[in-house]
């Protein structure tokens, strides 16, 4: 990274920078345009849009530290991604909003994220990566069907909507003046909230990732059976990972309900999303945290803009009926899912790596 | 002159049978009959669990051997099963007069023709998806994961393009709705068309892999590969045909899977590979015995517990995973030593 100021930012980043011009120019362009998106585009899609991006960054970074730098699949991270939603949608809804709501539900949430991820890792993380992988969708299904159907406790198949607390709310005006021809609002204030927890979030799995701990994570994932001989327990080094991943989903959850006001199955627990997350994972780069933030943002981009693009595209191939079909707007996920195992065969780094390597 | 009857087949010492594991399913319906009280229930619970039992079993048999052949894993499995059902639509469209027709001979030509269709369909897309899919990524587990779920994105959305994407109603044909009331007992009668499929099908996969040359070889390659490409067998070409031909019988269990529900979505495959999962987990990667078990002891659980206890019904298959691996930690019966 460049000049002076490279002590501080590279402590930042734990020296693992992007160590790629066009990777750096990408991220900073990332960055900065969702630092700038409320003030440079206006209206409720845009700033939507940047907040989900801001809570997949947070949700694939996670899963990264299982799949890219563990090397095992989970198909539970939706599972604690849910979890946090609930915990402080439940909060807020039964206590009435409040700051110390929103802590307790949060802390609530980390506490039950970390509980099932060390049960469900000690049982089964023992065994091999296959056994875990199926495990573990049994467990997020079973979960998912438990919150569908507790309706006393999670509202069922409708989610809650609560009440946020005042500071975050659209009639908040914490200034009587526009900033920079922007009004700010509570929405405004709570976006930025976000922005900053995935900052915080982003550069403590960084850290993570390049302390000791993730080093001997590498290792198993290279090789489980050396790391084992020289003496690292690996299902205590494997199952200390999915606690922190886990964790790191809870709070992405969390900040996904305080964004919606509202949490649901469909919203966190869904198939689905764990689908997103994958794609997002795996297109980005395994195995470094910055093809989470690429991945996260291109499916972001790609699930908000492309359906637009794709509509004018099969508007245009109207006549050719299996063409259109295929450029139908709903179709966005084929087209990702070909790029998807392009990308494992081809480019098993992703994005990032290819960056990287082609620098 | 020296007996010779002493060296012939016979007199070899038989695999023990593992009892414990194969009363499991009988001793769990004679306990549930004092528990669910009337006996009428009993039978219509157990029928239900049969039926649902071998309909899992038809579809995780495939992928069970896959696994215990080659050690490949496809989690894009239950894409087979909803192809297979949306192929029904094939044959249910221009003979949409015999499903209607009141007669049981005209009701079955179509279910076989229906099954026949859908089994070629799936074995063909099997042979594609292996070739395309699976074969590039041979022993590492990560990343047949990954590329098989991704085969499961872009073939489920194949789905949408061909069939449209909203949920598509199919009716069962006209003899096989209603109930057989036997006494107080009413059991469905697809229920019993759907048990004595799974029979049929687990007999003949028993045939053929313990009295056929072809079933020696399968079950020698579970045990050891690379001993049977020793001895000169071309173990490539076996897999691949265990691969079609679980394929095919994905398609079937989608099939039977496609009446049962009676509504036909691109995710119906994916929704029910959850129990698929835990069926193989619970018989043993591998063992075919094993997922013909498990697929009932999971299904007449879910009925027993539904009945006695619906709130816990939600988690029972977890539990008999649970509980299983607990007594067995290797599942029912371990197969493949890897």
């Amino acid at each position: 990274m460049s000049g002076g100021r490279g002590g501080v930012l590279a402590a930042l980043l734990s020296d693992d920078g992007p160590r790629s011009r066009v990777l750096a120019v990408l991220l900073l362009a990332i960055a900065a345009g969702l630092a700038a998106t409320p003030f440079v585009f206006p209206g409720s899609q845009p700033i939507g849009a940047a907040a989900k991006i801001c809570v997949f960054i947070m949700l694939a970074a996670s899963y990264d530290i299982l799949l890219g730098y563990t090397g095992v699949v989970s198909f539970a991270h939706t599972m604690f991604f849910g979890i946090g939603g609930y915990g402080v949608a439940i909060a807020l809804d039964r206590l009435g909003p409040g700051w110390g709501q929103v802590a307790l539900g949060v802390v609530a949430a980390l506490g039950l994220s970390c509980v099932l991820a060390l049960a469900i890792g000690l049982i089964s993380l023992r065994v091999r990566a296959i056994f875990f992988a199926m495990i573990t969708l049994a467990v997020a299904s079973a979960f998912l069907v438990l919150a569908s159907q507790l309706s006393t406790l999670t509202g069922g198949e409708d989610g809650i909507s609560f009440q946020l607390p005042g500071e975050l709310r659209p009639a908040f005006r914490p200034f009587a003046e526009p900033v920079l021809g922007l009004a700010i609002n509570g929405r405004v204030l709570a976006y930025y909230m976000i922005l900053a927890v995935t900052v915080l979030v982003f550069l403590g799995l960084l850290r993570v990732v390049n302390s000791p701990f993730g080093r001997v994570l590498q290792a198993i994932r290279e090789n489980e059976f050396r790391a084992e001989a020289l003496g690292y327990r690996v299902v205590a080094y494997r199952t200390a990972a999915s606690v922190i991943s886990a964790c790191a989903a809870t709070v992405a959850g969390a900040m996904l309900a305080l964004w919606l006001r509202y949490n649901g199955p469909d919203t966190t627990l869904s198939f689905s999303i764990m689908i997103d997350v994958l794609l997002m994972v795996v297109i980005g780069g395994m195995g470094t945290l910055y093809g989470a933030v690429v991945g996260a943002t291109l499916l972001v981009l790609a699930q908000t803009y492309l359906q637009a693009v794709m509509a004018k595209a099969s508007a245009a191939a109207a006549g050719a009926p299996i063409v259109a079909a295929i450029l139908h707007p709903d179709r966005w996920l084929l087209w990702l899912g070909v790029l998807f195992v392009l990308s494992v065969y081809f480019f098993p780094t992703g994005v990032v790596g290819r960056l990287r390597g082609g620098r | 002159m020296t007996d010779l009857g002493a060296t012939t087949p016979a007199s070899l010492p038989a695999p023990r049978r593992d009892w414990a594991a194969l009363l499991l399913c009988p001793v769990l319906m004679a306990a549930a009959l004092p528990l669910v009280g009337s006996a009428s229930s009993w039978v219509t619970l157990t029928a239900a669990g049969l039926a649902m039992g071998m309909m899992i079993f038809l579809m995780a048999s495939g992928l069970t051997l896959v696994f215990g052949l080659m050690d490949v894993i496809n989690f894009g499995h239950g894409v087979f099963i909803s192809i297979g059902a949306y192929a029904m639509l094939l044959v249910l469209g221009p003979l949409a007069g015999w499903a209607e027709a009141d007669s049981l001979p005209l009701n079955l030509a179509l279910l076989a023709v229906c099954i026949v269709v859908a089994m070629a369909v799936t074995a063909a897309l099997g042979l594609v998806f292996e070739r395309v899919i699976i074969r590039p990524v041979y022993r590492s587990h990560l990343k047949q994961i990954l590329v098989t779920m991704g085969g499961m994105i872009v073939a489920e959305q194949a789905i949408h393009v061909v069939w449209g994407a909203s949920p598509v109603a199919i009716r069962l044909p006209e003899a096989f709705r209603g109930a057989i009331v036997i006494g107080d007992a009413a059991v469905e009668r697809y229920r019993v068309v759907a048990v004595a499929i799974g029979l049929v099908v687990f007999a003949g996969m028993s045939l053929v892999l313990n009295r056929t040359r072809l079933g020696l070889l399968i079950r020698a390659g579970v045990e050891n590969p690379e001993m049977v490409e020793a001895l000169g067998y071309r173990i490539r070409r076996l897999f691949v045909g265990v691969f079609v031909a679980g394929s095919a019988l994905a398609g079937l269990g989608g099939v039977m899977w496609g009446f049962y529900r009676q509504t036909l979505t691109a995710g119906m495959g994916m929704e029910v590979m959850v129990l698929v999962f835990i069926v193989i987990i619970i018989g043993g990667l591998g063992s075919v015995g094993g997922c013909f078990v498990g697929s009932l002891l999971v299904a007449l659980v879910a009925n027993y517990v539904g009945f006695l206890a619906p709130k816990l019904a939600l988690v029972s298959n977890i539990l008999v995973m649970a509980l299983v691996l607990a007594w067995r930690p290797q599942g029912l019966f371990p197969v493949a030593r890897r």
